[in-house]
């Protein structure tokens, strides 16, 4: 972690297709994921499902089989074929007693590429300075409009942070 | 509250109001000199005081200083504790997100091929 985007890179051993139809393909979305969504995904739409334990990981099927059918709610933004997807979500929001409704959205980006070795997939998420509508009239005042400055500047606060502990 | 509950909105503030060079710059200063007024960090900062005033009241809305009276002067120090609780904000989804590419990893290496 570098800065106020969280970014993952990982290479998989795995073709390119694969890769992309394991991310692009809401039932396989899933499977890994542990979500059942009610459709295939679509660019500019909401999407619902339910929280339903993965396939791939028994332990961790059993951490989530408590939150089974919960709702899950992504909004998808983009999706360039064998390139990249895009979604607005309310980060792992699992906690059943709580309401996400009014938090902000942050949005994950999902990158691929062919590399030796299989496929390279970048994971950034971005937004966490993005305030909910109805509280930004009170942040802009405070700001003075300073919105502009949105940059990777965490990695120096992390820093800061350290040095005092 | 669970504290597995991640909440965007409890630290949106802060991350917006570090987001931004010169105030990002009073923080470091503080971090690094300890509690200081506003006449020093004026200076340190080469702008008007009236522009360092207003960061300083930025960064003290989102909760990352605090100030109190010092003679005609006034004094600034971090709240270690917000700055704390923002980098915890991130670690907690960042090992999130370790779990969860592994999951991936193991779909697409180990699952059943088509």
């Amino acid at each position: 972690m570098n800065s106020n985007q969280i970014e993952k890179k990982i290479v998989l051993n795995a073709p390119l297709e694969r890769v992309w139809s394991a991310i692009s393909e809401s039932k396989k979305f899933g499977a890994w994921f542990g979500v059942e969504f009610d459709g295939p995904f679509v660019v500019n739409s909401p999407m619902t499902g339910r929280v339903t334990p993965t396939q791939v990981d028994a332990d961790v099927a059993k951490l989530q089989e408590p939150h089974k059918g919960k709702p899950f709610h992504i909004f998808i933004v983009e999706i360039v074929p064998l390139k990249r997807m895009s979604f607005r979500w309310h980060p792992f929001a699992i906690d059943p007693n709580f309401d996400y409704s009014r938090e902000p959205m942050t949005l994950v980006l999902f990158e691929m590429s062919e590399v030796e070795g299989g496929t390279l997939l970048t994971i950034t998420e971005t937004g966490f300075d993005e305030l909910p509508f109805e509280r930004r009239d009170q942040a802009f005042h405070a700001n003075d409009g300073g919105w502009s400055h949105q940059t990777k500047l965490i990695e120096k606060y992390l820093a800061l942070a350290n040095h005092m502990s | 509250m669970n504290p597995r509950t991640i909440r965007p909105l409890l630290m949106a503030p802060v991350f917006s109001a570090l987001g931004d060079p010169m105030r990002l710059a009073i923080v470091a200063d503080l971090c690094k000199n300890g509690p200081t007024t506003t006449v020093r960090l004026t200076t340190a900062a080469s702008v008007s005081r009236q522009a360092v005033t207003k960061q300083l009241q930025t960064l003290q809305v989102a909760g990352i200083v605090s100030s109190c009276r010092k003679g005609r002067d006034r004094q600034w120090q971090i709240e270690k504790l917000k700055l704390k609780e923002a980098c915890a904000f991130l670690d907690q989804i960042s090992i999130k997100w370790d779990a969860t590419l592994d999951r991936l990893r193991r779909f697409v290496e180990e699952g059943p091929q088509e």
